[in-house]
């Protein structure tokens, strides 16, 4: 088998509306536990989690008597009565298989009923009895108490420390130092569709419709887990209601609802969490504390880079955010050194949110720049584009095209900043400070291997393509129709594609931005091999699987992409409200398959960048260990009123055949890098107050601006 | 149990309902009206809204017993993916929606809002509050804002919510 090899776009580039649209706007596309009779999901029963009432004890006993009294509930499952599984190494997903309370909010116990009243009032309804013991939720505790420590490595395998040059050296060479600590919170992806599964078991075969973002993942976890072959498990998500990560690897939801089907054979169970139990069974993004010292010339060319990230993680299972990675490769500079540490604490489990590592750590890194701009009296824009590096500082390997200088330019140009007053709070309008800011972005491109596809020719010039890839919402289901299309030379109407269902071939998650480009360059190479064995005219009924080989050139070259956000904030002068009213982004992306759903994606990325920047705050309890802020009025998420009025990302026309044989990178996680820096950069031009700390709520500004 | 009639998407369906039931459950779990949807169950996000007797109404905050009788439409009662609604069709034309899943509500929030400003109601971003509201961008920002989409396709609904505005008061002129 040959890798793929580029192909011509005719459909690729094109602005293809969202195929699976009209089942969406009339809400007849079914979400996980939507499923009904037409799919052959009968008499469901439903499950309720029953969460633990304390951060870290045992439970001594779960008394259920009041609850089975309770009409409709079937039964409830505790660690003693709940089916084993084969595998507990895992003691995120390893639920009601021991005694041990990890966090508060874990699964203890699991109500079954005929209803979702019942459910529910079952759960009310479940004792608990705990053995308290001491525990550990809060950050500076963790430190205090020396718990933190260096973990093997942080996520996605990168290193925890790494180091270059000579630093003491720079250190000393340097006139001009910025030296602060940035601060984001605990950040809740908060998806609108909770996670949710109907699960059913014959005896042999367990089916989940699953809220996933790869149920190729799910099956993979979940067999093993459950002592099966994964051929006996199947999972199916035709439509997801958003992950941003959340969805991204297996959580607790997807074995309950595995357990609870195990343990009635032959009945279809649904479990949908509720939005407050999303808080503590999905991940999060954890809080990080950045310390970031950059050493410049007067001129603001960096001598040296240090990145200090911290992070908590929870005792039962390491979750490492990668704050510092951006540090090692986004500019120039002789000497750096980018360290984490993080600190265990008897809390939920953090994992992925949109854009691990780059979200907060660009943050506090293009704030230190913006402050190291003010420092040296060079404009911002000016001050990136003078440390720009001609080759990955990480890895001495060239770019594969990196064009940051050009986003940040052209983003200029576009939003109009030329003329912008250095001086911070040099705009009045009535009584809004105004200000502007920016800052750059930065997403790794990344690709997983051993994705696989089908193409099968039908009758009249048709064919079916397969790939067991997910839509959470990114439109895959529309792009890789495109894709497919130019790789077999055909229209797009030509090609029915089917997705989101593990009976199809092997694809890996729909994250890290990998998707489109994993999964597409799958649908290439099995084209291509297509071709080659069936010809341009194949007969109806014939087909050709194939699994991708390596393709992008990660060895010869550092692959990357870029962007530059801008930022328009006014604060009041009075009340210290922040509003954004501009937010442009400018990217270098790669080929964009399609620039109506590409628009939405980078759109969605800002709007998220900007609710990190205003209003995201996961504020944990530390006597209970729990967050407190745990629903959508006390954890806002930006609304329509909070958005810009004036939103707009464009890209660079570009094509990156080293990254993918149709030119793309991914567009998903890039968005909301950098955004949060933009907006405080121009809080502190608005105000003089100097953002350090996310969210910048009216709280923030009100000392520093009334008068 | 209670027994209960309602009008959904034009068909009388009778059933009887636990009196803790919602509307929002009873339409998806006893009715299979799987259309609006649960984000929250309780008021905050907005992907249940309904047109309850024509006003947009959070289905979960709402309980089934309280709504005998009532007329429930809901984005698959609005239109069909053959004969889509103008609302519907403008999220289509300005992709105002990702993954889908707060859009039915969206839509019959933008159906209902538009109605109640036709009738001269109006919002917190109103600045004459006896003039007819002139829907501006700050206008339909504001009454949109029951309904949060973390997908963030919020310029798109914008775009399609403007679209729709602008056809029907061409309709009102014509
Ligand atoms: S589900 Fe009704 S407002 Fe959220
Ligand atoms: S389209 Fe996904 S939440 Fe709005």
């Amino acid at each position: 088998m040959s890798t793929a090899e580029p192909i011509t776009p005719r459909a690729v580039g094109a602005g293809h509306a969202r195929v699976d649209g009209p089942l969406k706007v009339t809400g007849h596309a079914l979400y996980a536990v939507e499923h009904g009779s037409d799919e052959g999901v009968t008499d469901p029963l439903t499950a309720w989690v029953v969460g633990a009432p304390v951060a870290r004890g045992r439970v001594v006993r779960v008394d259920a008597a009041e609850a089975l009294a309770h009409a409709g509930v079937v039964a409830v499952l505790d660690h003693e009565t709940a089916p084993r599984l084969t595998e507990t190494g895992d003691a995120e997903l390893a639920i009601l298989q021991d005694d041990r309370v990890h966090f508060r909010g874990q699964v203890v116990a699991l109500v079954l009923a005929e209803t979702s009243e019942a459910a529910r009032e079952g759960a009310r309804l479940v004792r608990v009895h705990v053995a308290e013991e001491a525990h550990v939720a809060d950050l500076d505790e963790g430190v205090d108490a020396g718990e933190a420590y260096a973990p093997e490595q942080a996520n996605a395998g990168h290193e925890t420390d790494w180091a270059d040059g000579d630093l003491e050296a720079a250190r000393g060479a340097a006139s001009v130092v910025v030296d602060q600590t940035y601060a984001t919170p605990h950040e809740h992806n908060n998806p609108m569709e909770p996670h949710a599964a109907a699960a059913h078991w014959d005896g042999e075969r367990l089916t989940l419709w699953d809220s996933t973002q790869g149920v190729h993942p799910v099956a993979g976890t979940l067999a093993p887990l459950l002592g099966l072959d994964q051929e006996r498990v199947r999972v199916r998500a035709p439509y997801v209601g958003g992950g941003f990560g959340s969805k991204g690897l297996p959580h607790p939801p997807e074995v309950a609802a595995a357990l609870a089907a195990l343990s009635q054979p032959g009945r279809w169970v649904r479990l949908a969490i509720t939005r407050q139990q999303v808080f503590s069974l999905t991940g999060y993004r954890t809080q990080t504390r950045s310390r970031v010292r950059l050493s410049a010339e007067p001129d603001g060319r960096l001598l040296a880079v240090e990145h200090d990230a911290l992070s908590q993680t929870s005792r039962a299972k390491e979750f490492v955010e990668q704050t510092a990675t951006a540090a090692r490769m986004m500019y120039a500079a002789p000497a750096r050194r980018t360290t984490h540490r993080v600190v265990p604490l008897d809390v939920a489990v953090p994992s992925w949110m949109r854009a691990p590592g780059e979200m907060p750590g660009m943050f506090a890194h293009e704030v230190a720049m913006d402050e190291l701009a003010v420092a040296c009296g060079v404009d911002p824009v000016d001050l990136r584009v003078r440390n720009e590096p001609d080759r990955d500082p990480e890895t001495g390997k060239p770019w594969n095209d990196r064009r940051l200088v050009e986003c940040l330019q052209r983003g200029a140009e576009r939003f109009g900043w030329a003329g912008r007053p250095a001086e911070p709070r040099a705009t009045v309008d009535g009584d809004w400070l105004v200000g502007t800011g920016v800052a750059a972005a930065t997403y790794p491109t990344l690709w997983n291997p051993d994705n696989a596809a089908r193409i099968e020719s039908r009758a009249g010039g048709r064919y079916a393509v397969g790939i067991g890839a997910v839509d959470i919402g990114t439109g895959a289901r529309t792009v890789l129709r495109q894709v497919a299309a130019d790789a077999l030379g055909v229209d797009v109407e030509a090609v029915d594609l089917a997705l989101g269902d593990t009976s199809l071939p092997m694809a890996t998650v729909a994250g890290g931005s990998a998707g489109t480009a994993s999964w597409g360059t799958a649908i290439v190479q099995a084209a291509q091999q297509f071709r080659a064995d069936h010809g341009p005219d194949p007969a109806p009924g014939l087909h050709t699987v194939s699994t991708t080989e390596g393709y992008p050139d990660t060895e010869g070259h550092a692959l990357h992409s870029f962007g530059a956000v801008f930022a328009e904030v006014r604060v009041d002068r009075w009340t210290g409200e922040p509003r954004c009213t501009r937010l442009h982004g400018t990217y270098s992306v790669g080929r964009v398959v399609n620039p109506v759903l590409a628009r939405s994606q980078l759109h969605g990325g800002l709007v998220m960048g900007l609710s990190a920047a205003l209003h995201e705050d996961g504020v944990r309890d530390p006597r209970f260990g729990h967050t407190v802020t745990q629903d959508l009025a006390t954890y806002h998420v930006a609304a329509h009123a909070d958005v810009p009025p004036d939103l707009s990302a464009e890209w660079l026309e570009e094509s990156d055949l080293l990254a993918t044989p149709f030119g793309g990178r991914g567009v998903g996680e890039i968005g909301i890098v950098g955004t949060a820096a933009a907006i405080a950069n121009a809080a502190w031009h608005a105000t003089g107050v100097r953002v350090r700390d996310l969210p910048a709520t009216p709280a923030t500004f009100v000392g520093g601006v009334r008068g | 149990m209670t027994a209960l009639r309602l009008t959904v998407d034009g068909a009388e369906r009778h059933l009887d309902v636990d009196t803790r039931t919602t509307l929002l459950d009873a339409l998806r779990e006893r009715l299979e009206v799987t259309s609006p949807k649960k984000g929250c169950d309780h008021g905050q996000c907005g992907s249940c809204t309904v047109l309850l007797d024509g006003r947009r109404s959070l289905s979960c905050l709402t309980l089934a017993v309280a709504q005998d009788g009532a007329e429930v439409v809901t984005a698959a009662g609005l239109g069909s993916p053959d004969a889509l609604h103008p609302v519907q069709q403008a999220f289509l034309d300005h992709d105002g929606y990702q993954c889908g899943y707060c859009t039915p509500g969206q839509v019959c929030s933008a159906v209902g809002m538009l109605a109640e400003a036709a009738q001269g109601h109006p919002s917190h971003a109103t600045d004459d509050l006896e003039a007819d509201p002139e829907l501006t961008d700050a206008e339909v920002r504001e009454r949109m804002s029951g309904n949060l989409c973390r997908c963030g396709a919020y310029a798109g609904i914008l775009a399609a919510v403007q679209q729709a505005a602008g056809a029907a008061r061409a309709e009102e002129r014509a």
